[in-house]
């Protein structure tokens, strides 16, 4: 079965490579800032020991005081798995570093959650609305969003 | 920060956004049931009765059906063009892809205003006599995602339905039984309209 990846082993993994960043685990989730979000999971796909070389899923929930981005890890090596969570302050333009120059997997799901929140993700190759047509008023899976139809 | 999104096909895009605009503000009513058939006026004074029924005749026995099934009410649809309903019953067993060989479109399933434009073209490139079955729930008025952002509510909204079978989906039955009622409409076509 996919265990859960261990604390110790991403702590350790941060403090020889990047000691600045903020980070705190909330129930086995890691939750880190933004700016940090490339570089961290840069090492956590190569680092040794850790190889989370799968991004299974990418998803957002909109909360009252940010937008939160959620991130499904697996390692096909070590078969275990890792959650991480952004939050996006910024709630009238909240933007994130695009994982996909990383994972070629996140190109689709990232230009979901730009079509359905809203959320401009950061050298992005080819940012557009996915689902919607283009003049389409707004981003409907915003807790704020009016259907005008 | 600032992030500057460079569309790639800029100009696709803004083409495809302006038919979907288009076609949605054009449809804010339903379009109305095709009624020239229940006229009976012309037809007492004028005899074509003969050369109407043999017409009719064929049409209605060798309806070819257009594939543009747009979600799950195409399951129902498949098991009632297989065997154990078995639609060749009905001279219908013939799917076309192209809609210029079709006669009829039985919109299967829920429709989003993205996908219209397609199926609005599609109706438009199938030959008349042509005639609509709306199947199901979604195909009637939308169901359960009628106040939906991106759902189109009935297909009559932009298309003209000649038959609508509730149902979510409609079992194959109510399909075979919508489709004989397609035929007694069609039994009362005549030559002197359209």
């Amino acid at each position: 079965m996919t265990k859960l990846l261990s604390h110790e082993n991403i702590i350790n993994c941060m403090k020889e490579r990047i000691p600045s960043a903020g980070y705190s685990f909330e129930n086995d989730i890691l939750i880190i800032e933004p700016d940090k979000l490339l570089s961290l999971c840069k090492l956590l796909k190569t680092a040794p020991g850790i190889e989370l070389d799968y991004l299974s899923c990418v998803t957002a929930v909109d909360y009252p005081e940010y937008f939160e981005l959620v991130y499904l890890f697996y390692s096909t090596e070590h078969n275990h798995k890792l959650t991480l969570k952004v939050r996006c302050p910024d709630k009238t333009r909240p933007s994130a570093p695009s994982l996909t120059p990383l994972y070629k997997g996140a190109d689709f799901q990232e230009r979901e959650i730009w079509d359905l929140f809203g959320i401009r993700f950061e050298n992005h190759p080819k940012l557009k609305r996915i689902f919607l047509w283009e003049s389409f008023p707004g981003h409907p899976l915003r807790k704020d969003f009016v259907n005008g139809r | 920060m600032d992030i500057n999104i460079e569309p790639v096909y800029p100009e696709i895009d803004a083409h495809e956004a302006g038919v979907i605009d288009e076609l949605k503000n054009a449809s804010a009513h339903p379009i109305p049931e095709p009624a020239e058939w229940l006229d009976e006026e012309i037809k007492r004074n004028v005899l074509v009765t003969t050369v109407d029924n043999l017409l009719n005749w064929g049409r209605r026995n060798s309806l070819w059906t257009e594939t543009s099934f747009t979600a799950c009410c195409t399951f129902e649809f498949i098991s009632t063009s297989s065997s154990r309903f078995d639609i060749a019953r009905f001279g219908m067993e013939v799917l076309r892809s192209s809609p210029r060989h079709a006669d009829l479109m039985i919109t299967a399933g829920t429709l989003t205003w993205k996908m219209a434009p397609q199926i609005k073209r599609v109706y438009d490139q199938m030959a008349e006599p042509k005639w609509v079955i709306a199947m199901g729930s979604c195909g009637i008025s939308g169901g359960i995602f009628a106040d939906s952002y991106s759902v189109v509510p009935g297909y009559n909204r932009i298309l003209p339905i000649d038959v609508y079978i509730p149902g979510c989906p409609p079992r194959p039955e109510a399909l075979l039984a919508g489709i004989e009622k397609l035929k007694q409409k069609i039994a009362k076509k005549t030559l002197l309209k359209k």
